[in-house]
């Protein structure tokens, strides 16, 4: 891996080419090779960063977002025509707020929010994803900011989006990530006492004891992957 | 609960004086009756579910009474979360759809339907499905929409005492659903879209049966107008309960027939079309009263568009016949074709036939693709669909493996019962029954 190091994406950039996860299987040796030989290596290619010209309205849209914002994203990434803008967590208020406002964006309608863990991107594991739709315009774009593990914090949009209230607990309750400024961030799926947040790549599996037999059924994460 | 700002008042409000209750918070049952206790005024504090009937499934409210005015009410919810999303991520790309498809079980297909094209985008087959699977996934949504508002109806009459909607509107369904088992082997749960298509072909009898079922439905659906249209007890019920308007629906994220019913004639499958519906010719049905009683008028209209759409199926389907339903791709399409045996459903006997006794490679090949899976390219991608209830959206992660690296539902019931609280507070109590079922969640969908 200390090969690879320069490939890891800085905090708040988009993802870039890694190697592949290494995969831990009740007879796999790490790389998921079923040849029996153990030679075969793979890498991961995240879709590459765009520049600009993006095409379609990406290009004016953005320009608009760098008019209304200063240096509103640090990476743009255009992939089966979804238009996906990197935006570091201290800009996201800002950024939501004219994407919402500015007659030339109005993104009015905030679809989804979720998280999503990258263990191997040191520095920038969490991320928040979020939807939103111009029904004005008829237009979609994912944004999309990070936080490091050690710091989970990024700060909630529910006073833009009064609909992320639930996602956004739903969002710590899965991950961990703290919404700074959200009224009650409480869990909503798991139980009030539940203790660690299920969806984060590291949160233990257990497995499943056979009556009589005193074995168990091994958890999920510890059968063969490829 | 705390004190807090109230972040849903405009700038120009101010400060709000006192305490500020934000009404979609969870809170814990203890803290609200110790405050409830230090307040000790007249008002009731009522638990409601997560087992009563009437709360569609397991929903629980926390109701606070002035006399019957509701003061405050607070859904709490998460009591189906089953970790599908999760479970996910340790199954293949083509088991995801036996795990969607228990989401929101009252509409199944939709959850398939969502998951399978945002994986095909990945995938990069997306022009590359077949137009007779496209068409087969366009039936059974549309048969299924059908499904699904005849529930929403047939429960929400239920509720206010019509019984008689809900006898008839599960007697229509039952017959949707033959058809549905007739097609996919099961009633519910079907895991029959697949990525690539769908997993087996409409049986011999199949469009023979659907002509019947369309005949059953255009006899039986006009039941219903002349029940409840008006029908001065149900106007009663629902007329001008539940109101929320278009900025607020906006605001909530409210999509679907409630956003329909305040006028804006806002479809998925007019404005971003999916599975070729651009093709198909159906109206957009709107009201303009923002209630309850105009999303069952918008439901009950939609079910007649519906059917004119299952039509035009039909007739595509018929002319056809014997085409593929399944993507031209060994690497990725499912090796085997559905067959009902003597020990129930299972692989097809010429399939067996040929992998076992004839063909070793078939037989490696068969094991790679079932054990092992297709592998998806890194990225993600976003696909949403207009489901029964609204915005259905599937958001899928891959990290080039062969399983998902994270998907996540938009399920529009998780942003519907946000707006609970805006269209019960200060109605009657016996009217939040009427309100939740205008929002027709499914805990299943809503919880995951």
């Amino acid at each position: 891996m200390s090969d690879n190091d320069a490939l890891i994406p800085e905090a708040g950039t988009g993802p870039a080419a890694q190697p592949a996860p290494v995969r831990q299987g009740m007879w796999g040796k790490g790389s998921g090779d079923t040849s029996g030989y153990n030679g075969l290596r793979r890498s991961v290619e995240w879709p590459a960063a765009a520049v600009a010209p993006y095409g379609s309205w990406f290009d004016d849209a953005l320009g608009r977002l760098s008019q209304l914002v200063a240096d509103p994203f640090s990476t743009v990434v255009v992939d089966h025509g979804e238009l996906t803008v990197y935006v570091a967590r201290e800009r996201i208020v800002e950024v939501m707020q004219a994407l919402r406002d500015d007659a030339y964006l109005r993104f009015e309608f905030c679809a989804s929010v979720s998280g999503v863990h990258y263990p191997d991107e040191i520095g920038s594991e969490l991320h928040v994803v979020y939807h939103l739709q111009s029904m004005t315009h008829n237009r979609r774009i994912r944004i999309e900011t990070s936080c490091p593990d050690a710091d989970p914090h990024v700060p909630s949009i529910i006073a833009t989006y009064p609909t992320v209230d639930w996602h956004e607990r739903e969002t710590w309750d899965m991950f961990g990530i703290i919404f700074d400024g959200h009224p009650h961030l409480t869990r909503i799926l798991m139980p009030d006492d539940w203790v660690g947040h299920p969806q984060r790549k590291d949160y233990p599996l257990g497995g499943i004891p056979i009556e009589f037999k005193g074995t168990v059924v091994p958890p999920v994460d510890s059968r063969r992957s490829y | 609960m705390k004190e807090t700002t109230d972040f849903y008042a405009s700038s120009s409000e101010g400060v709000a004086e006192g305490a500020v209750y934000t009404a979609m918070g969870g809170g814990d049952w203890a803290d609200i009756a110790a405050e409830q206790a230090e307040r000790g005024d007249e008002t009731l504090v009522i638990n409601m579910g997560p087992q009563h009937p009437s709360t569609h499934g397991v929903l629980r409210l926390m109701v606070e009474v002035d006399g019957e005015t509701v003061t405050s009410i607070r859904p709490g919810i998460g009591f189906l979360h089953t970790g599908i999303e999760k479970n996910m991520e340790y199954r293949s790309w083509t088991q995801g759809t036996t795990f969607v498809t228990r989401m929101d079980y009252v509409a199944p297909l939709f959850n398939e339907a969502a998951y399978c094209l945002a994986v095909e985008r990945l995938l990069d087959i997306e022009d590359k499905i077949p137009q007779r699977a496209s068409d087969i996934r366009v039936l059974m949504m549309e048969l299924c929409r059908i499904a699904s508002h005849l529930v929403a109806i047939g429960t929400g009459g239920m509720e206010i005492g019509a019984l008689t909607v809900m006898t008839i509107g599960f007697r229509e369904r039952e017959m949707i659903l033959d058809f549905f088992e007739a097609v996919t082997g099961l009633r519910m749960n079907h895991a029959y879209i697949r990525p690539g298509g769908v997993a087996n072909d409409l049986p011999e009898t199949g469009i023979a049966q659907l002509r019947d079922l369309i005949n059953w439905l255009e006899k039986h659906l006009p039941e219903y107008a002349a029940f409840c249209n008006e029908n001065p007890i149900f106007k009663g019920r629902m007329c001008g309960i539940g109101y929320q308007d278009l900025s607020a629906c906006f605001a909530l994220g409210v999509t679907g027939p409630i956003l329909r019913s305040t006028g804006y004639g806002w479809d998925l499958r007019k404005q971003q079309p999916y599975c070729g519906y651009e093709t198909y010719d159906f109206n957009v049905i709107t009201w303009d009263t923002s209630d309850a009683y105009g999303r069952f008028r918008v439901r009950l209209d939609e079910m007649w568009e519906s059917l004119k759409i299952v039509k035009q199926c039909a007739d595509r389907l018929e002319a056809s016949t014997g085409e593929p339903v399944m993507i031209d791709d060994p690497k990725i399409a499912w090796p085997a074709q559905l067959a009902v045996g003597p020990d129930g459903q299972g692989n097809s006997h010429e399939h067996i036939k040929h992998i076992m006794g004839e063909s070793m490679e078939a037989l490696i090949h068969h094991f790679k693709l079932v054990t092992e899976g297709f592998r998806v390219p890194a990225g993600q991608a976003y696909v949403p669909i207009e489901s029964p209830k609204g915005e259905l959206a599937c958001h899928v992660v891959s990290d080039g493996g062969t399983h998902p690296f994270r998907v996540h539902m938009r399920d529009p019931g998780f942003n519907h019962l946000q707006s609970v609280p805006i269209q019960c507070e200060g109605g009657m109590l016996a009217d939040i029954v009427v309100a939740i079922g205008s929002l027709d969640p499914v805990m299943g969908g809503v919880d995951r």
